[in-house]
């Protein structure tokens, strides 16, 4: 049997999608009263829960502590049931404190911690639901979650994945591209000012390629920017509109 | 750019492992017709005004075909007649999982524009998408899904003004799915009424397949042989040893013996003897089959009696005689034997051959006797029998039922009359799967616009040599020269020396269709009186021709050399060179020879001529070999280009000029590559023999007296040259020829991939082709490397991939190995034609070898290798003595021994129009009652001569 086509000569992937489109994106920020930011988001099959405490005085050791910022700290996490096979996952494996380190210097990048020195920010995620793409879920979740808790950024940060098949550039992989093993690019932007606050290669591509996937990257990421602002806004209409209830009553 | 798209969840489970696959549905998909107002869409496909006629549908219409249509009746579909065709994303990768050959062929259709089919997604338009209802099987979902796109598509059509009278129509062979079809209100036909409706195109019909609806089948008639074993019995099977997995080779002599060649690395059970028309139980040459072995006390040994298959009739009774006769034949030590239990993969192509027309007159089914004799005859049916009869044709098998003695095939093209050369040079290019059909346009579209010039974008990283005295030295008539070289003194008192190789890579670039057509090709094939170009002409003959008097782009290597021929320096670069002269290598011999010539391009050729002699010898010191084999050139009668004499190449110095250099220019690539590539380098290496296949020649040599050592290269190549026989001049070249039958195989491999380089031929640590990229692939890439290697071009990803580079070593490797077989049967073909018009003639040569019931005669005026035989069938068995020590035959009173000298009768034997061959007798010595008297003015041409057959 052969295996899977991943791109037909149509240019429909898999699911249906075409090179450039992104899975359906759903997200809600808000979902968690008691932290500070709190956002929950689907991006198709992938699941993500986002949640923020901070800033506020360092805890444990204080030799933590930076005099002209603010320390960010960041704890990724897959839940026992986010895949198809149920499995134990012990804190700190090598995996997920890669992804750990990966967000903390994508978050460190793009909120103003200089406004807060002597204190820290503490962004937790976790993956309900693995289906490909797991880091930039988690960057999008906490983007929200961050804006959710008020702490002031240079601007969203949003990321999303791209791969290479058939010589073609193809944007936020699922789980069965991403196990073709093909080359895979995250990419997180700050959309505005066009910078990159992160981004990861694995597997081999060769150089002539790279700007095509780096573009579908980026594309990528600006329409996942499109999305996440239109929730922030819905968001807050809902905010205002429940404050001006409250006033009017 | 995020249409609404409802969302579906698709839930597969296989094993234990839960799947959970997004699945989007679409409304941007198109319906690809040319005549629709709803869909908005930039390349339709479909004809507005689709014509065909047809008596069953006489308005215009779409076909709709379903899976098993497209699994086996892909040649029909492939006739340019049928246009116009939907072909469902479901249909598609039901194809897809199970024929992958198909596949790819219902994709080179899907590209081709003329055919107008067009590939509909239904699988993930909003419309159309079907979920799979409980209980019901996929294969029912997947019939229903085609039911309601076709559904969907007539009801679409129907919006549109323009195309409201058009109708699709689904095109199945199942009987089911096609009453449910009629039942929702599609017009739904079977392939075969379909086809036959066509009343404009009668000759469709035989090109059908009959794949007929087993069940019926396996009611009437006897069945002739037992059931094949589904595929997961067989892997069970195989798991527990119970069956063995392995090659079907059948064999070439005897239509009711195979031998398998067990997959695996097990010392026993390797080869299994397979007799019997039960046993074979359907099986085909190159099949991977499942075998069961016998038991110890059914085990038989090889017969070998030939056998073939002449019986047009479903006559079982024969057949079992015929059988019997093979078990009567036993005495020596028998070996495993088995029986196919099941086919694990069919590996049927298109098979070349001719009709064997059915005695009754009327009937429509004929049998197809395959020019290759390991392939069963074929039954096929056609109408057009008379016409096909004495032509060439090529069938296709659809299948072998179990009640049917012959597989069951449908006739796909005719290739023309058999005999003809143009037939013939076709039949052998087909066979030795050549591709040789014209350049597509696509391929074509990526040559240079002429008039080509050379532009300053193409001198960045090149320099120019167009003051160099260079010229080229070819065989007469050669137009695609790719090399050029020149010599000269440079001022310190060293020697310049510059090999010019045409720069093709800078005119196929990678990737593109041009590239992937001769990196399919991979070489260029010199037939006898055709070429088949790797590259389009335009740069095989012109512009990457080293023409003179013209400026021309070319990889060059340049050494700087002391007079004692030590390379100083070595210098790689792009250039442009103007060719000063482009000789044959008798007009560069005569220049270097004639005192009074002193022009440049003399002087140039003179210092070359110096400089090669001591590096061939430093190469023979160093244990390079060589050998020798007959080569012939024909030469041909200028209006029916029908060969008029032979003639042996004849070596000049010249010729041996300019191989060293490119030797040495390979072997300085290979290492610059190597050194800066040690994983992509695409290199050539030639092992060396196991010692045990030198012993015909050791034995030989001592029955002359000769001492042969092989211990290593160098032994050899020294004992070689010893090797000389008084009053026997031709000895050493027969030892050499001798020697090369011994060699193994030279191979293109990856230098990632392997660890062994040496090249034992040349004795070189390193080798690889850089001197002709114009006919040999390996060459381009090695080029591109370089470029790479020196900056004057950039690397692209297939480049960087050893997997990669290890694939295109193995194609290449498989289409250099058939580019040589097809040289050789164009060769045998051509002597036969020489022959046919030359009569009988007598001729002196020489036993090349000694077997059992015959000897080899080498005759080296024609460079024609025969066999004369000594046991006939229908003559009384003369008295044979063999000895496989010395070796000698000893036929009735005379002693044969490896070279001696004989004399023979050679003869075009006609009497079996497809497999036409050169028969040997023996004239002396004489041999009373073996020796042909037969008066030699009675045979004429061509006529066939008393029937002989080989044992």
């Amino acid at each position: 049997m052969a295996g899977l086509e991943l791109l037909s000569d149509q240019g429909y992937r898999v699911d249906g999608r075409k090179a450039g489109e992104l899975r359906k994106i759903r997200a809600r920020m808000g979902v968690f009263a008691q932290a500070d930011g709190s956002a929950y988001i689907e991006q198709g099959n992938t699941k993500a829960l986002a949640v923020v405490y901070g800033p506020h005085e360092i805890r444990g050791s204080r030799s933590k502590m930076l005099h002209d910022r603010s320390v960010v700290n960041c704890q990724y996490s897959m839940a026992t049931f986010s895949t198809g096979e149920r499995k134990r996952r012990p804190h700190g494996d090598r995996k997920s404190s890669e992804m750990t380190l990966h967000l903390k210097q994508t978050f460190e990048a793009a909120i103003l911690t200089q406004l807060y020195p002597r204190s820290q920010i503490d962004i937790y995620v976790q993956i309900l639901q693995a289906d490909g793409g797991n880091y930039c879920t988690c960057v999008n979740a906490a983007t929200l979650a961050v804006i959710d808790a008020g702490i002031p950024m240079r601007d969203y940060v949003c990321a999303s994945s791209a791969g290479f098949i058939e010589d073609t550039p193809l944007a936020d992989l699922s789980y069965v591209e991403e196990a073709a093993g093909g080359p895979q690019l995250a990419l997180a932007l700050l959309p505005k000012s066009d910078q990159i606050a992160l981004l990861e290669m694995n597997s081999r591509l060769h150089e002539d390629h790279l700007e095509r996937v780096m573009d579908a990257a980026s594309k990528a990421c600006k329409d996942v920017y499109a999305v996440l602002d239109q929730v922030v806004r819905e968001h807050l209409q809902e905010l205002t509109t429940l404050l001006g209830d409250r006033t009017a009553a | 750019m995020l249409k609404s798209k409802t969302f579906m969840k698709k839930t597969r489970s296989g094993g234990i492992l839960k799947i959970v696959r997004e699945h989007y549905l679409r409304d941007d998909i198109t319906c690809g017709c040319k005549g629709c107002d709803e869909c908005q869409q930039e390349r339709a496909i479909l004809e507005l005004e689709p014509i065909l006629e047809s008596s069953l549908c006489t308005t215009a219409h779409y076909l709709l075909p379903d899976t098993n249509v497209l699994l086996h009746q892909i040649d029909i579909l492939e006739d340019p007649i049928l246009k116009n065709v939907i072909l469902l994303q479901t249909v598609l990768q039901e194809v897809r999982s199970r024929s992958a050959p198909v596949y790819k062929r219902i994709k080179d259709l899907l590209h081709n524009p003329d055919k107008c089919f067009y590939a509909f997604t239904n699988e993930h338009h909003r419309e159309t998408y079907l979920e799979q209802e409980q209980g019901e099987n996929a294969n029912d979902r997947n019939d229903r899904a085609i039911r309601t796109a076709t559904k969907w598509y007539n009801k679409h059509l129907k919006k549109s003004p323009k195309m409201a009278d058009v109708q699709v129509i689904l095109i199945t062979n199942d009987r089911r799915n096609k009453e449910k079809a009629v039942e929702e209100g599609i017009v739904a036909y079977t392939c075969e009424e379909y086809i036959k409706s066509l009343t404009a195109n009668p000759e469709l019909v035989d090109r059908l397949a009959c794949v007929n609806d087993e069940k019926n089948e396996v009611e009437s008639g006897r069945l002739i042989f037992a059931e094949h074993l589904p595929l997961s019995k067989l892997q069970q099977g195989i798991k527990s040893g119970a069956y063995l997995q392995g090659t079907f080779r059948a064999s070439r002599d005897n239509y009711l013996e195979a031998t398998v060649w067990v997959h695996g690395d097990s010392a026993e059970n390797k080869e299994i003897i397979v007799q019997g028309l039960r046993n074979l139980n359907r099986a085909m040459h190159e099949d991977i089959v499942a075998v069961q072995l016998l038991d110890k006390e059914n085990w038989v040994t090889m017969s070998s009696v030939v056998l073939q298959d002449e019986g047009d009739s479903d006559d079982i009774e024969s057949v079992e005689e015929k059988e019997k006769m093979l078990k009567t034949a036993v005495n020596s030590v028998k070996k495993p034997s088995g029986q196919v239990v099941g086919i694990i993969k069919r590996n049927w192509r298109p098979y070349c051959g001719m009709l064997s027309k059915s005695q009754i007159k009327e009937s429509t089914r004929h049998l197809f006797t395959p020019a290759e004799r390991r392939i069963p005859r074929i039954r096929i049916e056609t109408r057009q029998a008379s016409t096909l009869e004495g032509q060439r044709i090529i069938v296709a098998v659809d299948g072998w039922p179990r009640n049917s003695r012959y597989p069951n095939g449908h006739f796909v093209k005719s290739l023309g009359t058999a005999g003809d050369k143009e037939t013939e040079t076709e039949v052998l290019l087909l066979e030795h799967d050549v591709p040789h059909q014209p350049f597509s346009q696509a391929v074509l579209s990526f040559l240079p616009k002429m008039p080509w010039t050379i532009t300053p974008e193409d001198m960045k990283n090149r320099i120019d040599l167009r003051h160099l005295y260079v010229c080229s030295v070819d065989p007469p008539g050669c137009t695609d020269i790719d090399d050029a070289l020149h010599c000269r003194e440079l001022e310190n008192g060293t020697l310049e020396v510059g090999v010019h190789i045409a720069d093709v890579s800078h005119f196929i670039r990678p990737g593109n269709a041009l590239d992937q057509e001769s990196s399919n090709r991979g070489t260029t094939v010199y037939l006898c009186d055709k070429r088949i170009d790797m590259v389009p002409e335009l740069l095989s003959s012109n512009l990457c021709s080293l023409r003179s008097n013209v400026d021309r782009l070319a990889f060059s290597c340049i050494w700087e050399v002391d007079e004692n021929a030590n390379i100083l320096n070595t210098k790689f670069t792009k250039s442009v060179i103007n060719s000063k002269a482009s000789l044959t290598y008798a007009e560069a011999q005569m220049r270097i020879d004639s005192p009074n010539m002193n022009d440049e391009i003399t002087q140039s050729l003179r210092l070359l001529n110096k400089l090669a002699k001591i590096l061939k010898k430093r190469r023979i010191d160093n244990g390079a070999l060589t050998l020798s084999s007959p080569e012939v050139r024909f030469h041909m009668d200028s209006e029916t280009h029908d060969p008029i004499d032979l003639q042996t190449k004849e070596l000049k110095e010249t010729n041996s000029m300019v191989e060293e250099f490119m030797l040495l220019a390979n072997i300085s690539v290979a290492q610059k590559i190597y050194d800066e590539f040690s994983e992509y380098a695409l290199l050539r290496k030639h092992p060396s023999p196991p010692p045990a296949n030198y012993d015909i020649l050791v034995k030989a040599a001592k029955s002359k007296n000769l001492d042969i050592k092989t211990d290593s290269a160098k032994a050899l190549a020294d004992s070689l040259d010893k090797a000389e026989s008084p009053g026997f001049p031709y000895m050493n070249t027969l030892l050499r020829i001798l020697a090369t039958r011994c060699m193994m195989q030279a191979v293109y491999f990856c230098s990632g991939m392997d660890n062994d380089f040496h090249h034992y031929g040349l004795a070189s640590p390193i080798y690889t082709h850089f001197t002709s990229p114009i006919r040999r692939y390996a060459d381009i890439i090695v080029h591109r490397l370089l470029a790479v290697a020196v900056g004057a071009d950039s690397t692209y990803p297939d480049l960087t991939d050893k997997h990669k580079i290890a694939d295109i070593c193995k194609n290449i490797n498989f289409r250099h190995k058939m580019a040589q077989y097809s040289q050789r049967a164009s060769v045998a073909f051509h002597t036969q034609l020489f022959f046919k018009n030359r009569g009988i003639v007598n001729e002196e040569g020489f036993i090349l070898f000694v077997r059992k019931n015959a000897i080899v005669v080498l005759i080296p005026k024609f460079g024609l290798e025969g066999t004369v035989f000594f046991e006939e069938k229908d003559k009384k068995k003369t008295n044979l003595v063999f000895n496989d020590e010395v070796p000698f035959l000893k036929v009735e009173n005379t002693t044969f021994h490896m070279f001696d000298k004989v004399k023979v009768k050679i003869s075009l034997d006609a009497s079996n129009i497809q497999h036409q061959k050169i028969r040997m007798a023996l004239v002396e010595p004489e041999i009373p009652g073996v020796t042909s008297h037969e008066d030699i003015a009675t045979n004429t041409n061509g006529e066939p001569v008393p029937k002989k057959s080989k044992s």
